[in-house]
């Protein structure tokens, strides 16, 4: 990274302190089974990950391995019918299909370093679900991916990835069987198997260091954007970043270089499902209040006694009622703007995407997209969307919706 | 402030420092009406301590049976206001220690200070929170806690280090809850050679506060075994089990609890 890139970065208020608080979110809220694995953890990381070996393979892998850089595509046909510079973070184009495989290479390297033999990992979309199973064949580590029952049913190719994969995949039977439910189970999984287990946590949740790790890991993706966006338009900042929010990490990936500019417009745009006060929403920042839930402090959907809110979204990725704490923080100082948008407006968009560019989006990133119709740009500003998956294993859900 | 505060707790250990038997079971269950009822039978049967779960949707350290009777709890409509009405005649009833326990975010939504005040005014001993940090209790909590006369209890695991139990033990002023093995809750038959080797070490410590022991303790041979090495020892999805199918509460529990005691 550069050091100017670092340099903003180190100076703004955005990044984790040195007790893991993001402001008043974060922190650690785990049962003494956690604390030893998770101490680990913290004492590690960063020396591992700022370790020039560290470095060296997860930059090699990043490349050979997924891909990258991904590239940054301008999108003409959109762009006019928006009448303005829309360009594309194609993070679809990674291997395995999205950005989530960033923080899974850069998890199984790290569980190597600390000597660990079996991962397990939650998932919602399966789409982290893959990409551990993934990373797990690469470094040929055992692993265990729980799934809600419901996911299963609603992303039956990504199930079926993880098998041929070599994983087991045990589905979360309790709850809404989704997304929250299989997290339950993982962190039961590791209070279970403490010491040779690493827990490859999918999205920028979960206690310090998870938060912080993951958005580092992830922060490839707004690094690689200025340098892009300097070759194509001789400036690093653009005026808009737009990126979807489920637990928040792809969000944190595109934000995170940027988050020292203020002058760039930062917006996360979360899952209205059926509508905000429909009562089958997973619009956190709209719905959620102050709460502890999957070992941090952060916005939670929660009945007044405290009870956790059973979610809803058309898209699997994004069917959870909190948001990692780093963007509560965000929410809170409105350094980010939060929007919604319902499960129609993402298919929409997802399928507008797809006859304009050619591209068919996960239904996670076509939120994202869907953010465009409800802002004004002008026509010099420069809007980057972090495309931040690829349709293929929706298509059971674009089918069933059949409105294309 | 005063961390010596003697209550209950104290008290029971000073007065009986061998084979102390907790008792856990969720609030609500099976009924919403038995929590009061329950810990009644339960003092008559003999046990000597009443833990009281809160239930909450999403208890990442239980196992089934336990995450099974919250899930019923709660809907029974089971909350922290409910409970503390239920609770409101508890001393004219129960004179045992009786603990609350549950994880932190319902009692955060509930309030700090007023959940302490309400355990004070029903005569609430302590409470179990497994996942409030001890970095946070100590800085944020601890004062209210001990303003109220509830004692903080911390769970320590085979996996937590000797200054870290050190330090435990240095803010507790009750017992400390050790739990068996590395695992959720849930009623096991043995206990293996490697938690007996934990247990020794625990022991051998010399630890100003009692201990007990918790988390797969299910019957008579598991209870004393864990408590050759301890003060005594909790039971938990195992009497919930009990709860699920008993058709005559009183004379259940009784036999429950005579038979792990005898
Ligand atoms: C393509 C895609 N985008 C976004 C998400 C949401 O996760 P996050 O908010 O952590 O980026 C997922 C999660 O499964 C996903 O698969």
């Amino acid at each position: 990274m550069s050091d100017i890139i670092k340099n903003t970065i180190e100076k703004s208020r955005y990044t984790v302190d040195e007790q893991g608080y993001y402001g008043q979110f974060g922190g650690a809220y785990i049962p003494e089974m956690l604390y030893p694995n998770v101490d680990e953890l913290r004492e590690n990381y960063l020396q591992i990950i700022e370790s020039t070996d560290f470095r060296n393979e997860f930059q090699k892998l990043l490349k050979d391995y997924v891909g990258r850089p991904t590239p940054l595509y301008y999108a003409r046909r959109l762009s006019e019918k928006y009448n303005t510079k829309i360009y594309l973070k194609r993070e679809d184009l990674c291997h395995t299909g999205a950005h989530k495989v960033n923080n899974t290479i850069g998890q199984i390297i790290l569980a190597k370093k600390l000597g660990k033999s079996k991962i397990i990992a939650e998932t919602g979309a399966g789409q982290h679900g893959v990409a551990t199973a993934t990373v797990c064949a690469l470094m040929g580590l055992e692993c265990i991916v729980y799934m809600g029952e419901v996911d299963m049913a609603r992303q039956r190719p990504n199930v079926e990835r993880m098998r041929i994969l070599g994983a087991e995949v045990v589905p979360a039977t309790c709850g809404s069987r989704t997304l929250k439910d299989a997290t339950n189970e993982a962190m039961r999984h590791w209070i279970n198997n403490p010491l040779d287990t690493h827990y490859i946590i999918g999205s920028v949740v979960g206690p310090h260091p998870y938060p912080d790790m993951v958005a580092r890991f992830q922060s490839v993706i707004s690094e690689e954007m200025r340098l892009q966006l300097e070759q194509e338009e001789g400036r690093q900042l653009p005026h808009y970043v737009i990126a979807c929010v489920g637990g928040g990490s792809n969000a944190a990936g595109a934000f995170y270089n940027f988050l020292g500019d203020e002058e760039v417009n930062l917006v996360a745009v979360e899952a209205a499902g059926k509508g905000v006060n429909s009562g089958e929403s997973a619009a956190t920042t709209a719905l959620g209040k102050e709460g502890v839930l999957h070992g941090s402090k952060t916005l939670l959907m929660q009945t007044e006694d405290g009870q956790v809110i059973e979610p809803y979204s058309i898209s699997a990725g994004l069917d959870y009622p909190g948001i990692g704490p780093m963007h509560a923080h965000l929410f809170e100082t409105g350094r980010v703007k939060f929007v919604n948008a319902s499960d129609e407006e993402a298919m929409h968009a997802g399928v507008e995407l797809s006859r304009y560019e050619g591209i068919i989006p996960a239904i996670e990133s076509a939120h994202a997209l869907a953010a465009l119709e409800k802002m004004e740009f002008a026509s010099d500003d420069i809007v980057v969307v972090n495309l931040s998956g690829r349709g293929d294993k929706d298509l059971d859900t674009y089918i069933k919706w059949g409105k294309y | 402030m005063n961390t010596k505060t003697s209550n209950r707790i104290n008290e029971l250990f000073e007065s009986n420092s061998k084979d102390v038997l907790s008792v856990y079971y969720t609030a609500g269950f099976p009924e919403l009406g038995d929590t009061l009822k329950i810990a009644q039978y339960l003092e008559e049967a003999g046990a000597d301590i009443i833990e009281i779960g809160m239930p909450f949707s999403d208890p990442v350290a239980d196992g089934p049976t336990i995450q099974e009777s919250s899930k019923k709890a709660l809907d029974n409509g089971m909350s922290l206001r409910i409970l503390f009405d239920q609770l409101a005649d508890l001393r004219k009833k129960v004179s045992i220690p009786v603990i609350l326990m549950g994880y932190i975010n319902p009692v955060l939504q509930f309030g700090i200070s007023k959940f302490c005040a309400e355990c004070e005014r029903c005569g609430v001993d302590g409470v179990i929170i497994p996942d409030l940090p001890m970095a946070e209790y100590l800085a944020l909590y601890e004062n209210i806690f001990l303003e109220h006369g509830l004692k903080n209890v911390f769970l320590i695991t085979p996996q937590t280090s000797e200054s870290r139990i050190r330090l435990i033990d240095k803010h507790t002023n009750s017992f400390i809850y050790m739990v068996s093995s590395a695992s959720v809750t849930g009623a096991r038959d043995l206990l293996g050679n490697q938690q007996r080797k934990y247990f020794e070490r625990v022991q051998n410590m010399q630890l100003k506060n009692p201990l007990l022991i918790g988390f797969g303790i299910s019957n008579n041979e598991t209870f004393k075994a864990a408590s050759s090495y301890s003060n005594g020892a909790i039971i938990g999805s195992a009497f919930i089990k009990l709860l699920q199918t008993a058709t005559n509460l009183k004379e259940q529990i009784k036999t429950f609890v005579k038979d792990i005691k005898a």
